[in-house]
């Protein structure tokens, strides 16, 4: 156990829990990741697979796929980002509210993929920035979960505090 | 039925067409002034009327008729295609008469059309873009504009502010790796036509 | 003490509303119904000039997923393409690969044998009822309902594994091969479909309990977009679209391909073309693809599963390529310079769960297509937006765009 998950022990503390401030706050955002979809092409179905009863994302918590991005922390690029769609893509991870991270799934997202072509960005992580990688085309609903579990692993290792204490408060409009 | 017979009186009725040699389904050469009306004979008079697909091929920068459109339609009675041949005027800015009022189907395959090979239309109600975004500058299917695409702003200003990010041709690394099939076995293997360039050496421009 | 009464006159709600919207009538609203939505079946953008509720314009955008298809099969063989299909119409990709492999095959002149053909139109039947579970399944989470939804996916599972067992690849198959598939069915398989459409009825008996009488449901999509038989013809509609506005056509009896001559089955046809119609076509056409699927079981052919005289088409099998010096260099042959196809043009269209899916291949020899052009059954279905949009109101779009059931990688390709 790493010095980030909450120690707890009965005998000494009763029924008072001390920790650090990080691991409560990573704890409480990585099991309840809210992705939002951004359903593009093939992968979405994947995606909605993995929604669906037999691979139960809703075991870690995150069933709940809002479309929209300010109730959201987590988008999933699932598709081919073409340029024409480039500028949505940044537009709605400008909307998302911090903390935010990307999750690029599929070989599309990553790289590009297998289109290499006039039209096809060659990886959403020329526009947006990526957190994550999940290779498959399209990946296995056990290969997204095995991503979004190493997110989670992520979310852990922050140093949240020290970054809400850095924050600025970013002018609207 | 689409057989011998009524193949040879439709052209008779309609002498400016000329047959094609075709193995899957009756073919014809229309020419482009001729275009509309024989369109409209054939929707009212012969029952095709369904539009299945309306494109366009380029024949290549060095041929006589650059580009020529291709109809396809569907008859429910006759339970046939037709294909219509037509060729555009004017090699280096091609136009042809549209069919969208004849067929409402034609009206985006036009648009399609006109998106990838620049084929003006004329008389068609909203000629833009359909496929690349409006400020795009090239004719992707072009025999000339290269796969991998061309250097070109994005189209948003804003993300590209933050973001710096571009329209930059794909890596193709030299490939696709297809073996050009003809002369000695020893050249025509798939390599990568331009050996110079991969990912760990920078192309020489 | 007087008191003086006196008369005033409020009216209801709905009169004092009235009134009041009688003044607010003003400039018409645009709404971007932008290409990230839960409702869009993938990137579709919409721009929309609203009065109050009513759509009085609607412009569909595409192009958010246009990947180039047509430009890259300019580029390579014609069995390298063969995964870009896949991408098309990507909830059947079966039945994508059955169409491209057999518009291929109609400009050479080989002969496909009786077992091959019999596995192409299972793989495509099996495609046809997995494409319009999830179109169903969709629907009916536009329109509100999240159960049918889970349901159907739990049967889409199902086939899901079939697949995999058939060709490696739960969805993205990959499956056919110019001249033949990429491997015989497995042992046992055929019993393993067997079993799943024996079971198959009951799940869409639950589908249709939850959804075929509901009262919200059929508030919601009866008399909702009605497409009428000279609309949808004179805008290009095929397939479940075009049969629900009581049209005739299905390419699997009119020009029947494959094999599909040999099987007895019906076509359900609409009869007013709206929004409900399209649903129970789609229904019935899931049990009649079982009903083919039980045909194509049960006399099974034996034989070869690829065109063996195609010498210079269809690679041998890895037994005699390891071994013997002739089938070395054909294979050779084949996979690098790809399958030589005479030089010709040909246009096949395919029955596709969304619509004909046609492919326009002019051939000038050898290995490589000199122009493909991918006829996109949802390209077409959607250019009748424009027109069947104006008139309703907002929240019937969602169920509009539901019932057309198109995908965007075929669209924009």
């Amino acid at each position: 156990m790493t010095a980030n998950d909450i120690a707890y022990n009965g005998k000494v503390e009763g029924d008072v829990v001390v920790t650090r401030a990080d691991a409560v706050i990573n704890w409480i955002r990585k099991h309840s990741v809210w992705p939002m979809p951004m359903g593009l092409a093939c992968c979405a179905i994947e995606l909605m697979a993995s929604a669906a009863s037999r691979y139960d994302i809703s075991r870690f918590g995150m069933e709940v796929m809002r479309f929209s991005p300010r109730q959201s922390d987590c988008m999933i690029v699932a598709g081919t980002v073409t340029y024409k769609m480039a500028e949505v893509v940044r537009r709605i991870y400008d909307q998302m509210g911090d903390p935010k991270w990307v999750v690029a799934m599929g070989a599309c997202a990553s790289t590009g993929g297998m289109y290499r072509s006039y039209s096809v960005m060659q990886g959403v992580d020329n526009i947006v920035p990526v957190d994550v990688y999940v290779s498959g085309c399209p990946p296995r609903p056990e290969a997204l979960l095995d991503a979004m579990m190493k997110l989670q692993d992520k979310i852990g290792n922050e140093s949240s505090v020290r970054d809400l204490r850095k924050s600025k408060v970013v002018a609207s409009g | 039925m689409i057989d011998e017979d009524y193949i040879k009186s439709l052209l008779d009725k309609h002498s400016f067409l000329s047959h094609r040699e075709s193995i899957d389904c009756f073919t014809v050469d229309c020419p482009a002034e001729d275009l509309v009306s024989f369109l409209k004979a054939l929707r009212d008079h012969e029952g095709f009327e369904l539009l299945i697909d309306l494109t366009a091929i380029d024949h290549g920068e060095g041929a006589d008729i650059r580009f020529s459109t291709v109809i396809h339609l569907y008859s429910l009675v006759h339970r046939g295609y037709i294909r219509v041949h037509s060729a555009c005027l004017n090699n280096d800015e091609p136009t042809i008469p549209s069919v969208s009022s004849i067929y409402p189907a034609a009206n985006w395959h036009e648009r399609e059309t006109f998106d990838m090979f620049g084929i003006q239309f004329s008389e068609h109600p909203n000629l833009k873009r359909i496929l690349m975004w409006d400020e795009y500058p090239y004719f992707p299917l072009r025999k000339e504009f290269p796969l991998a695409g061309i250097d070109t702003p994005l189209p948003a200003d804003d993300v590209v502010e933050v973001t710096q990010a571009s329209v930059e041709p794909a890596p193709m690394m030299g490939g696709p790796f297809v073996s050009p099939g003809s002369g000695v076995i020893s050249d025509s293997e798939p390599r990568a036509k331009d050996e110079s360039w991969t990912e760990e050496k920078e192309k020489k421009s | 003490m007087s008191t003086t009464t006196k008369e005033i006159s409020v009216g209801d709600i709905g009169a004092r509303g009235a009134e009041a919207s009688s003044k607010l009538d003003g400039d018409k609203m645009a709404l971007n119904v932008g290409p990230s939505h839960p409702t869009t079946h993938g990137v579709l953008r919409l721009i929309m000039e609203l009065n109050g509720d009513l759509i009085d314009k609607c412009e569909p955008v595409l192009g958010y997923l246009h990947r180039g298809d047509e430009k890259i099969a300019e580029n390579m063989t014609y069995n390298q393409f063969v995964p870009y299909t896949d991408r098309l119409d990507y909830l059947a990709p079966l039945a994508n690969n059955v169409a491209y492999a057999l518009a291929v095959e109609k400009l050479t002149d080989i002969e496909i044998p009786p077992r091959c053909q019999a596995i192409r139109v299972l793989v495509c039947e099996m495609a046809r009822i997995s494409s319009h579970l999830l179109g169903m399944g969709v629907f009916g989470m536009d329109a509100g309902a999240w159960t049918p939804f889970m349901y159907t996916f739990t049967e889409r599972e199902k086939l899901y594994t079939l697949f995999e067992e058939l060709t490696g690849a739960r969805f993205t198959t990959s499956y056919t091969r110019i001249g033949g598939v990429s491997r015989d069915i497995p042992e046992g398989w055929l019993d393993r479909v067997q079993k799943f459409v024996d079971e198959l009825p009951k799940a869409i008996a639950e589908v249709e309990k939850l959804l075929t009488r509901n009262r919200i449901f059929l508030d919601r999509t009866e008399g909702i977009g009605e497409i009428s038989k000279e609309d949808a013809l004179a805008y290009g509609l095929t397939g479940p679209n075009l049969r629900a506005a009581g049209v005739d056509l299905d390419l699997r009896k009119d020009k029947p391909y494959s094999g599909y001559e040999q099987y007895d089955f019906d076509v359900p046809i609409g009869t007013r073309g709206d929004c409900y119609d399209r649903y129970l076509v789609r229904i019935e056409e899931v049990l009649q693809s079982i009903r083919i699927i039980k045909q194509v079981i049960k006399d099974f052919p034996t034989g070869a599963w690829y065109a063996e005289d195609a010498k210079k088409i269809f690679a041998p099998p890895k037994e005699k390529i390891l071994s013997s010096m002739e089938e070395l260099i054909q294979n050779f042959m084949i996979v690098t310079e790809g399958p030589q196809i005479p030089a010709g043009e040909v246009y096949f269209e395919a029955e596709n769960p969304k619509g004909a899916l046609g492919f326009y291949i002019v051939s000038k020899g050898g290995g490589v297509p000199y122009r493909m052009k991918i006829r996109a059954p949802s390209f077409c279905n959607l250019s009748i937006l424009e027109k069947l949009a104006p008139g309703h109101m907002l929240s019937d779009i969602t169920v509009i765009l539901g019932s057309l059931d198109f995908v965007m990688g075929e669209c924009d390709r």
